[in-house]
């Protein structure tokens, strides 16, 4: 051995210092977008009402409630439940979609999409047609009611269903069949192929699965408002102390509190995720399902059963908007579909909507998919890498009531230059990217782990700028994966209450918003139309991506073809 | 030269972006626009806009209308930056306490001698002025009552009764403003100690507290509960539109709160809410209150809107405002620990 | 010759592990070099340091006299290929090949020349519209070829390119990639784990085990003179017999004394390997007095093809046991089988001793 020889010091290409440039320039926006509105608020918990410095007085208040503390565990109970029915439900399903001949699979997919598309009223007001005191099947409850800890249950199984049936068949389509050919060749049982081969392979995607269904349904208020009845989750806890009490300290408080389990379960996700990766080789060879007529009858019965649930639910939502008044006359009437019958913007804030949907889904990818890449590839800069991932992996684990407050109390600060933005449609629109950052930032992050990680290495050895690599390469290898994440931000702008409920101003009111008015105005059945408006909507959208797909992006996509 | 190409055009697509969804509000330089945050009905404000534009057409308003937990939340959390030139239509006890935080512009309006001296804030000058009261009665639904064989009731008494046991809902005070005036004005009926041991009995029928004080009547008028307790209002309009519904005034009394105009300290446009004031006070405003509010600020405007039953001024309990809002945390406190933290689904 | 690149003391630490323990290294202009090493070696961890890409912890690379070792991939001179191919598979063959002319601001005339030079030179002069997709795993490889070598590096860095492809286009490429080199006279480095592929392809083969280099040579002197015991098993077959050397040309394995080349460095005493190649032991033809004689049964007796590789039990003590290959000859002429008893020989000159 020779004498130690200095260590090198890399230089740095214009590449890495643009890169890196880029990547704190991302952590900036990320901050103010996220980091500092979120701490405008939490910090609130430190502090009395009159903003005097407390310390952590609130918590020792807080913790000493015993109420809140049965929130907490109402909130734990419902998350474990839902969870433990929606999984193996979607597990199903999307085994369904990927591993059996479905007629007409493409139809069982788009069903499956459709609690997306819906705002979280529309479940809550569908149960209440079909299981309320009215209802048309109260008499299969029994001596039950649908208010309470059932009816939560069931309407965050709807909602949270589409989630778990997205990532499960992303796994499952993701497994590689010469796995098993092995097992057949060996003569392995099929219950034996399930539970060695099957299960394993999907376990990463159902670990995903249950933590974001768990936290989906920690962090929503909404349907536990319309249809919680007296049972206390932590997420109306916030919205008692914010809306009722006007006590944002406590809600800062709880919405501490809430952070923490989610919190917890992203980080398990991500240490799951880290390992994931060294599972899919390149290699793997597509499983191409084999017709057998009993398990296709069988998974063909399931998917329609299920199918069937989430049209009835839907199918009520219609039939609630047409009727003239719930449950003393039901005859027919297109009335709740003039809004301007009970609110004063009327359709205006459809169009708000669709506008501020618009503005996330370009706005929102664009940063999303450059902020992935460029995260992925800066080389070096660990630290400041390490800090955008965490800020990208916070939205999920935050009520949107927490980060919609925080908005106010950060950009309508008057020392804030950014304060201009402060009721703009401007600010619904980063609000809403910044909510639904984390699932656009994985998709991406996804996309660009798969395909070759030397792309860069080769474009530098030939002295191409990487920005160049990006733009020519990169981009349009993602297209499918950009086009996701911004239908997938569309989808949610349209439906998103909580945060922005703060935030509009007189000319950005949003029909999301207006629904919730409406309801509460007592007018379910119009409250029901926009929330059919606001379904058809997505799903338009939906179907002309698909449609786009099919015909148009085939055509610049030849390249795929074999 | 590059990174700086590719870190202008992000820029320019970013800002581009912000013009186009952002910025591009339109710039009406002749009129003023007054933003107004409101928890009136939707339906009130088109009327209430265009009667008062008519009569100050320089004036332009601006709505933002939201629950009553919502606009005070976001005025609360605004105070910093006012964003609002005015309120128009929101509880006296949320007003009441931006008062007490020096958020309000005090000012008393031109007219508003001729008003209710019970509508006016006490201070000189005003810091609010009253515009309507609203109350929080008993909706019962004779359908249901039919079906169930359930009598009307004609107090407050009556409602502890086993018969309507798991058949009420009412606003859980801590999350709804009518939900508190309706407990508050039991125990000051009462007196606190039978006010609560009240509430102990009224527990055993209550099918759920709801967050909003408006939709106990509406449940009531969907006949998904024969009886709710909670804003009048609402009641009467689910009534008009066909709701088999019966108001009921508990012959003990109710609690009321008003509804009130307040200017916001800081605003821009001072002179325009000024006027703004000065008209909400006026008697051609207190017509148009008067169509959806049993009882009105001005004096003699009595055109009790349909379904009301008449002469509520009477039955409207002594309201002590001041002791409402300092002993409400207390209250809250209290009523959360005998009945939120406990309240498991009756169901099941 | 001068030294094209000059590789000093260079180090690489992921964490606690040492990829790179203080490795000097001299390639010389229009060289064809093999890095050849098992998985987790250090070999492409040198060729990615090399070409910037994941710079070394310490020590320099100077390439032509400058020193690059700090600079990053793009201000250094070469170009690359990956087992991956790492074709852009959005663009046109045509499109990936002319990549990196097109940044150089020529005319579109001159661009479509060389990328058209430079597919006739790969032997897919047609390939220009398609698709990386539309082409074979082998197609696809030359396509990256060309696109390395388009700009006209100085320095070829080959990342187990042939590792991906069926036996049959490995064995032609090899050779294709070879005269191309041979042709362009570019200084390659090749990385590789196939010692086959290192035989025939390199100048001179860069042995690495462990995150250094065991051994540098041209592929007789690797595989005839192998300078340690793990090149000797990792280059070819080799028999390894336990034993203690008695003289400095005397080594005793299972009681019986063989003779073998002077060993200088070793003390009598000394536990050693005596190895030897299994086409080495000598069948045929053996003289009275030849050294090193064995006699041995056939305990097993594998057809490989070409000639057979045959198990050898020493008849005087069962657990000493060679492998031997026996040509389809010899194995007719002699009547070889199972059980068979025969002797051999183990040529002295032709015994390497490893402590």
């Amino acid at each position: 051995m020779s004498l130690a020889a200095p260590a090198v010091k890399p230089g740095m290409s214009r590449d890495d210092l643009m890169m890196r440039g880029g990547v704190v320039l991302l952590a900036g926006v990320l901050l103010v977008m996220l980091g500092l509105p979120l701490w405008s608020l939490l910090a609130k918990g430190f502090e009395d009402r009159d903003g005097k410095f407390i310390g952590l007085a609130n918590y020792v208040s807080y913790f000493s409630t015993p109420a809140l503390f049965q929130s907490a565990l109402n909130s734990l109970q419902v998350a474990s439940i839902t969870t433990v029915i929606v999984v193996p439900l979607a597990f199903l399903y999307a085994y369904a979609l990927t591993r059996t001949v479905l007629p007409m699979r493409w139809l069982f997919q788009g069903i499956s999409l459709i609690p997306i598309f819906a705002p979280s009223l529309l479940p809550g007001l569908a149960l209440i047609y079909l299981f309320g005191t009215q209802g048309f099947f109260k008499a299969l409850l029994g001596s039950g009611s649908i208010y309470g800890i059932d009816g939560i249950v069931i309407a965050q199984v709807f909602y949270c269903f589409p989630h778990a049936t997205l990532i499960l068949t992303t796994a499952l389509a993701t497994s590689d069949a010469r796995l098993y050919e092995a097992a057949d060749v060996l003569g392995a049982s099929k219950r034996r192929v399930f539970f060695t081969v099957t299960l394993p392979g999907a376990k990463y995607g159902l670990i995903s699965a249950a933590l974001v269904v768990f936290t989906l349904v920690m962090t929503d208020f909404g349907i536990a408002k319309v249809i919680g009845g007296n049972f206390n989750v932590l997420a109306t806890d916030v919205y008692k102390k914010v809306i009722g009490q006007q006590d944002f300290s406590m809600g800062a408080v709880v919405g501490m509190v809430l952070l923490a389990p989610a919190a917890l379960a992203f980080l398990v996700d991500r240490l799951v995720q880290r390992k994931q990766v060294a599972l899919l080789t390149a290699r793997a060879v597509p499983l191409v399902p084999r017709p057998k007529l009993g398990r296709d009858l069988f998974f063909t019965l399931f998917c329609a059963a299920v199918s069937a649930a989430i049209l009835t639910i839907l199918g009520m939502a219609i039939w609630g908007s047409l009727i003239k008044y719930w449950p003393y006359n039901l005859s027919l009437t297109l009335d709740n579909y003039d809004f301007a019958r009970f609110d004063a913007n009327g359709w205006e804030s459809y169009w708000n909507s669709v506008r501020m949907a618009l503005g996330a889904a370009v706005f929102g990818t664009v940063l999303m998919f450059t902020g992935a890449w460029l995260n992925e590839k800066t080389r070096g800069f660990g630290a400041m890498r390490g800090v955008v991932q965490f800020l990208a992996f916070l939205p999920m684990a935050v009520p949107g009531l927490v980060l919609g407050l925080g908005y106010i109390f950060f950009f309508n600060a008057p020392n804030n230059p950014l304060n201009f933005l402060y009721a703009t449609m401007g600010i619904l629109v980063l609000n809403t990217v910044a909510h639904f950052y984390t699932v656009g930032h994985l998709t991406a992050t996804t996309a660009l782990k798969q395909i070759d990680p030397e792309f860069e290495a080769v474009s530098a050895s030939l002295k191409v700028p990487i920005w160049k690599t990006f733009v020519r390469v990169t981009a349009p290898i993602c297209l499918p994966a950009i086009l996701d994440i911004a239908i997938y931000l569309f989808v949610n702008a349209m439906t998103t209450v909580s945060s922005v409920i703060f935030l509009y101003a007189p000319d950005t009111k949003l029909a999301s918003v207006a629904a919730v008015n409406i309801e509460e105005a007592g007018t379910t059945a119009a409250a029901a139309a926009l929330c059919v408006v606001i379904v058809l909507t997505s799903a338009a959208v939906k179907a002309a991506h698909l449609v786009a797909d099919r015909f148009l992006f085939a055509r610049l996509q030849v390249w795929r073809r074999r | 030269m590059i990174d700086r190409t590719i870190l202008r055009r992000a820029t320019l697509a970013g800002a581009a972006a912000l013009a186009v969804f952002g910025l591009a509000s339109p710039a009406f330089a002749q009129k003023t626009r007054l933003t107004v945050y409101t928890a009136l009905e939707n339906d009130q404000l088109d009327p209430f806009k265009k009667a008062f534009e008519a009569d100050n057409p320089t004036i332009e308003i601006a709505w933002v209308r939201d629950s009553t937990g919502v606009v005070a939340a976001k005025l609360m959390a605004e105070k910093d930056n006012p964003r609002a030139d005015i309120i128009w239509g929101l509880a006296a006890s949320n007003v009441g306490l931006m008062a007490s935080m020096g958020m309000l512009e005090p000012y008393t309006p031109a007219g508003s001698t001729a008003l209710n001296p019970m509508f006016l804030s006490g201070k000189s000058p005003q810091t609010w002025v009253g515009m309507d009261a609203y109350l929080s009665l008993v909706c019962f639904n004779t359908a249901e009552g039919k079906k169930g064989n359930k009598p009307v009731p004609t107090s407050w008494a009556d409602l502890i009764k086993p018969e309507y046991k798991d058949s009420i809902v009412m606003p859980n005070p801590a999350s709804s403003g009518t939900g508190y005036l309706t407990i508050a004005a039991w125990l000051q009926i009462m007196g606190e100690e039978a006010g609560w041991k009240y509430m102990d009995a009224l527990h055993q029928n209550i099918a759920q507290y709801i967050h909003s004080g408006s939709a106990p009547c509406v449940q009531a008028a969907k006949g998904e509960r024969l009886i709710g307790i909670g804003l009048d209002t609402r009641g009467a309009s689910e009534k008009t539109k066909g709701a088999p519904l019966e108001l009921v005034i508990p012959k003990e009394g109710l609690g009321w709160e008003l509804e009130v105009t307040a200017i916001v300290k800081g605003t821009k446009n001072l002179d325009a809410a000024k006027k703004l004031a000065d008209w909400a006070v006026t008697k051609k405003a207190n017509e148009l209150y008067a169509k959806t509010y049993p009882i009105v600020a001005y004096p003699g405007v009595a055109n009790t809107p349909p379904n009301y039953p008449p002469n509520l001024e009477k039955v409207m309990v002594k309201n002590d405002v001041e002791w409402m809002a300092k002993n409400r945390d207390r209250i809250l406190a209290e009523w959360t620990k005998r009945y939120d933290g406990k309240s498991a689904p009756k169901a099941k | 010759m001068a030294n094209y690149l000059e590789v000093r003391s260079l180090s690489k630490q992921f964490g606690t592990f040492t990829a790179l323990g203080d490795v000097s290294l001299d390639v010389i202009e229009g060289e064809f070099v093999c890095f050849l090493g098992p998985s987790g070696c250090g070999k492409t961890t040198l060729l990615r340091a090399i070409a910037g890409l994941d710079p070394q912890t310490s020590g320099t690379i100077r390439q032509k006299g400058r020193d690059v070792s700090a600079l990053p991939p793009a201000q250094r001179d070469f170009g690359i290929v990956f087992q991956s191919y790492a074709l852009f598979p959005n663009l046109s063959v045509a499109d990936n090949v002319g990549y990196g002319l097109v940044n150089r601001r020529q005319n579109k005339g001159a661009i479509a020349r060389r990328v058209a030079e430079l597919l006739v030179l790969v032997g897919l002069p047609d390939a220009g519209p398609k698709y990386p997709a539309q082409l074979s795993g082998g197609q696809q490889q030359r396509v990256a070829l060309a696109r390395a070598l388009a700009t006209s590096p100085g320095l070829l860095l080959l990342d187990e390119p042939l590792s991906a492809l069926d036996a049959r286009v490995r064995l032609r490429l090899r050779h294709e990639i070879k005269a191309l080199q041979r042709t362009l006279g570019v200084t390659t480095i090749m990385v590789t784990h196939d010692q086959e592929e290192a035989l025939t392809m390199a100048d001179r083969i860069v042995v690495m085990n462990h995150g250094a280099i065991e051994q540098v040579g041209t592929p007789q002197e690797i595989y005839r003179r192998p300078a340690t015991a793990f090149v000797a098993d990792f280059v070819g077959s080799m028999n390894f017999l336990a034993g203690t050397l008695m003289a400095p040309d005397r080594v005793r394995v299972a009681g019986v004394d063989f003779a073998c080349p002077v060993q200088d460095g070793l003390a009598p005493g000394q536990k050693v390997s005596l190895c030897i190649r299994p086409e080495d032991v000598r069948v045929r033809d053996l003289p009275a007095d030849i050294a090193n004689r064995v006699p041995v049964e056939v305990a097993e007796l594998d057809f490989v093809g070409a000639f057979c590789r045959a198990t050898l039990k020493a008849r005087a003590t069962s657990d000493v046991s060679v492998t031997a290959d026996f040509s389809s000859n010899l194995i007719r002429d002699l009547g070889v089988d199972i059980g068979t008893k025969l002797d051999i020989a183990l040529p002295p000159d032709r015994v390497r001793i490893f402590a």
